[in-house]
């Protein structure tokens, strides 16, 4: 397809910090085991990339759809790139979250961690540009190069301690999991091509599939996009491979690459089928809310800081397809103002996750280096020793636990606002089933907050649990730029909603045909159903609660003139108090054990009176995984075995083989 | 933004300042009276406060600036809950910065700098408190925002002036939805402000404890500051209940100054009857153990999605 270079100038635009990548990715070969070439050189150039990738993809929201074709791949077979408001979107999100992660990266790889950091360096690269790619592609067939690009690099960043045999297993059962979804996802597109046997994306778009042909496809991408996103029940992989993976890793996989799978969704359901029937979103928020619980709950009762954090991915990924689920069933009824509040409200959200979630991974990677501990059970009063990492990280901890002022809050609020319209809604039974999601999203926000208070308060506050991290080191300069970088994006995206949505309104527009009416009638004011009176005006809010909280300081230092003592803490007069008396992570996440029970498989070791040294241990394991793969995993092992009896190893036996399918194959065509 | 507003705006809050306290003092009373005690006066808790101003600071050693600058947090989240709830007039210039679910999630904020200060000094009753703090709140949490939900239905807005303005409009409708929501409400409003069943204001015995596990290491100034914040919520949480049930004699626009004027002995007098209320609900009852609290609000919340669902069947 012939291109005019004016409509190609922003896919240019777009192309170059991802080209640039690839060149810092090979350039970290020349040098492959110099530390200050890498860290202080190439990463910080990949931020510069990052910002000017975020900027391109802004810029390119207001202009038209760019479209271009590359001239490699196989013959016949060029790859089709396309850059809309939807692509631009999330460019925007990879450029600004890389930035931070970047930076990070910068001062974080270190010698002795396995792979050389040049070839890190390659690998990192790699992974962010493939999922550029994956966002500008338009053909099922640059769309899967690039989208198993991004499985494969990703796979060996996980792996970069692959001398440790969990990780290796952690590894393989991530890279298990993405091809049965890119399995999934190949033969949604080979549904979508409704026979023209065309595999660009116009086609598909062109294409008029049935409604159980479109189903079909719909159900395919769910199912591959679904494995990558970690929805439950795909979702094993997810806890076991971002803890694996280096903390810059973790944060681009959770931050981002669970975002392109969201992308891939979008693009599929709205855009290439053309829009969703409208019970196809009562399944996605279907799935989403069990997800959200259900990563929140095991979130909850995890020991391990990285694996905690995984789990909260769960329940994100979980909110954001909810709200997805809630624009398909509003736009399949025809209801597109809904639809459109709902989408930003996801949209929304996925920005906030990117943003905030990087952040904490960063931040466990900071407190990795600074102690050497992953285990919540070894870690305690980090705010001490680590006081910018600590702070930087309260904000991240208030983001993800959607709490005002901050960038979470927007979203949760935006959500319960679509979640409201209920009444609206011209079908009796999905009136009834509506609000017990907004239950179980208001549930799922609040159980988020206690996971953030174990997660924070049992690394940073509290007494050391070992005696050794009273001397951990706080992050070093370029670490904290990357952390500054996120939290600063943290707290814009919770003061400034106006103009985010403004930003997401030419998405919504794109996909759907509308956006929300008149979202910037104030520049303050969030008001997205004006008509309802609903306004949240954050910085009103902020500004209110800062003044306040300074007149109640300089009240008090006015009136109060007394002294501050310090003295050991008082504990209600016990005075041998030490660490191990505080909470462990195992007790901080008891009472979601006793609560939620059931969902838990719960192995428990209890000491008898007469032990000499009593120990009491808990496990908690998943169900899933219990009673769903490893079942799965039994037959595939009995299989193998049954066909392992025909390798004999012996020539002769190989030969027989091929003789007798040789007598076979000649009796059947004769 | 009318003078009008701005004087209604002004007299809330420190209405609520002022007026927290001897809330707190007039159940303490009511509940004296109720077990056949002579009640302390019901300048008791300023007594309280005041004397706290006067004492030196005792800081633990480990303590951090989070856990200094909390108390300030929130006493000030509170004093800004205050400025939202309508308490005396529905046109409050302040009621655009947050809506009815802005309002949960800053209660949860300070619920959530409250439990991280717990668990700066690194005791076993500090984390203790915020654990079961936490629990409490994601429990409550949930229930208290269907309850919103079903207002808000009802209404079709979720700022809370609005809801309170509509509700007080329609006084011949009675909305058997509401009457599921109310009893949720009582039981969230016990469970949040540390009353019995749930909790026991009057007790420092470590089996029981919640909210004054967390306040152990607080002394002087912080204390009375945090002391002060709880009397606040409480007067809060008692505002919001009006707001959402029994909205009559709100000062609304059309009355001018002179609804304004006559709103406050009304609220007053719903004050008394509702503290009157909760000291013959903290009297009648016991305590519950910790693992029973969940029940209760789960039964909270379920009476809440019930209220919510009579509400869609019924549309009222």
């Amino acid at each position: 397809m012939p291109t005019t270079p004016l409509m190609g100038a922003a896919l240019h635009g777009c192309l170059a910090p991802l080209a640039a990548w690839g060149l810092i990715g090979l350039a970290g070969l020349l040098r492959p085991h110099s530390v200050r070439f890498v860290g202080r050189i190439l990463f910080p150039l990949s931020a510069l990339c990052g910002l000017a990738l975020a900027w391109v993809g802004l810029t390119s929201l207001g202009q038209p759809v760019a479209q271009l074709v590359l001239p490699i791949g196989l013959p016949d077979l060029p790859f089709h790139l396309r850059c809309d408001a939807l692509s631009g979107f999330f460019l925007t999100l990879l450029g600004a979250t890389s930035v931070g992660i970047s930076l990070f990266a910068a001062g974080y790889f270190r010698h002795g961690q396995g792979a050389a950091p040049g070839l890190l360096c390659l690998q990192y690269h790699i992974f962010l540009a493939s999922m550029g790619f994956v966002l500008l592609a338009d053909d099922a067939y640059a769309f899967m190069v690039a989208w198993e690009l991004m499985a494969v690099s990703s796979y060996f960043l996980v792996t970069t301690q692959h001398r440790l045999a969990e990780i290796r297993s952690a590894g393989f059962l991530y890279l298990l999991i993405a091809h049965v979804g890119a399995v999934a996802i190949l033969l949604s597109f080979g549904v979508l091509q409704g026979g023209s046997w065309q595999f660009t994306f116009d086609s598909m778009r062109a294409a008029q599939l049935a409604p159980q042909w479109a189903t079909a496809a719909f159900l395919l991408a769910l199912l591959g996009f679904g494995a990558k996103a970690g929805l439950v029940p795909l979702h094993v992989w997810l806890p076991e491979a971002h803890p694996a993976a280096p903390s810059p890793v973790s944060a681009l996989m959770s931050g981002v690459m669970l975002k392109t799978a969201v992308y891939g969704l979008l693009r599929v359901t709205f855009d290439l089928l053309g829009g969703p029937l409208w019970w196809w979103g009562l399944i996605v928020l279907t799935v989403g809310l069990f997800s959200a619980f259900y990563g929140v709950i095991f979130g909850a009762v995890q020991t391990d800081m990285k694996r905690l954090l995984a789990w909260s991915s769960i329940e994100n990924l979980g909110v954001i397809l909810s709200g997805l689920g809630l624009a398909m069933i509003f736009h399949g009824l025809g209801m597109s103002a809904l639809a459109a509040l709902a989408l930003i409200a996801s949209l929304y959200h996925c920005l906030n996750h990117a943003c905030s979630k990087s952040l904490l991974f960063l931040g466990t990677g900071a407190v990795l280096h600074g102690t050497g501990e992953r285990n919540l059970g070894k870690l305690g009063g980090l705010i001490h020793p680590m006081p910018w990492v600590a702070w930087l990280m309260l904000v991240g901890v208030m983001a993800i636990a959607c709490l005002p002022p901050l960038n979470g809050f927007v979203s949760e609020w935006l959500l319960l606002q679509a979640f409201l319209f209920v009444d609206t809604v011209p079908r009796p039974f999905v009136n009834m089933l509506l609000p017990v999601g907004a239950a179980i999203i208001a549930l799922c926000t609040a159980l988020a907050g206690y996971v953030m208070v174990k997660f924070y308060g049992i690394i940073f506050l509290g007494q050391p649990r070992e005696p050794n991290l009273a001397q951990a080191r706080d992050a070093s300069r370029l670490e904290r730029m990357g952390l500054i970088w996120l939290a600063a994006a943290c707290v814009a995206l919770g003061v400034f909603p106006v103009q985010v949505i403004g930003v997401l309104n030419t998405v919504s527009q794109g996909l759907i045909g509308t956006g929300l009416a008149d979202p910037a009638a104030h520049w303050w004011l969030l008001a997205p159903a004006a008509a309802r009176g609903a306004a949240y005006g954050p910085l009103v809010f902020l500004v209110v609660a800062a003044v306040v909280i300074v007149l109640t300081m300089l009240g008090v230092r006015l009136f109060y003139h007394r002294r501050v003592r310090r003295a050991p803490p008082w504990d209600c007069g016990f005075v041998r108090l030490d660490a191990r008396m505080q909470d462990s992570a195992e007790g901080f996440g008891q009472p979601i054990r006793h609560i939620f029970q059931p969902f838990f498989l719960i192995t428990r070791t209890l000491p008898t009176a007469f032990d000499r040294a009593p120990v009491y241990r808990v496990t908690v394991a998943d169900r899933i995984w219990r009673y769903g793969y490893e079942p799965v995993g039994h037959v595939v092992r009995r299989l193998g075995d049954v066909a392992a009896v025909l390798q004999q190893g012996r020539i002769s036996t190989y030969l027989l083989y091929s003789f007798v399918t040789l007598l076979v194959l000649l009796a059947l065509v004769l | 933004m009318s003078p009008l507003a701005l004087t209604t705006q002004v007299m809330e809050i420190t209405a609520a300042i002022v007026a927290a306290p001897l809330f707190l003092g007039w159940v303490n009373q009511c509940r004296a009276w109720l077990q056949n005690r002579r009640a302390p006066s019901i300048l008791q808790p300023y007594r309280g406060i005041r004397k706290l101003f006067h004492k030196d600071a005792v800081l633990a050693e480990r303590a951090s600036s989070l856990f200094r600058v909390t108390p300030y947090i929130v006493f000030g989240t509170m004093v800004l809950a205050a400025a939202i709830i309508p308490s005396m007039g529905t046109r409050l210039p302040l009621t655009v910065a947050a809506d009815s679910i802005a309002l949960v999630g800053l209660l949860a904020t300070a619920r959530m700098f409250m439990s991280l200060a717990a668990m700066d000094i690194g005791t076993a009753f500090g984390s203790l408190g915020a654990r079961r703090e936490m629990m409490i709140g994601f429990l409550a949490e949930p229930a208290l925002l269907m309850v919103i939900f079903v207002a808000a239905l009802i209404s079709q807005t979720t700022s809370l002036a609005a809801i309170a303005e509509r509700l007080s409009g329609a006084t011949l409708a009675i909305y058997p939805s509401l009457a599921f929501t109310a009893v949720a409400f009582t039981l969230v409003l016990l469970a949040e402000n540390a009353r019995i069943p749930v909790d026991n204001p009057a007790t420092h015995l470590e089996l029981t404890m919640i909210h004054e596990a967390m306040l152990l290491e607080y002394s002087a100034r912080h204390l009375a500051l945090m002391e002060w914040a709880a009397a606040l919520k409480l007067f809060n949480y008692a505002c919001i209940g009006f707001a959402l049930f029994v909205p009559w004699g709100l000062a609304l626009e059309r009355q001018g100054p002179a609804g304004l004027m006559a709103s406050v002995p009304i609220l007053a007098l719903k004050l008394m009857a509702a503290g009157a209320g909760l000291a013959l609900i903290e009297t009648v009852s016991a305590k519950l153990r910790v693992f029973r609290a969940p029940e209760l609000l789960a039964t909270a919340f379920l009476l809440a999605v019930l209220g919510m669902l009579v509400h869609l069947l019924l549309g009222a």
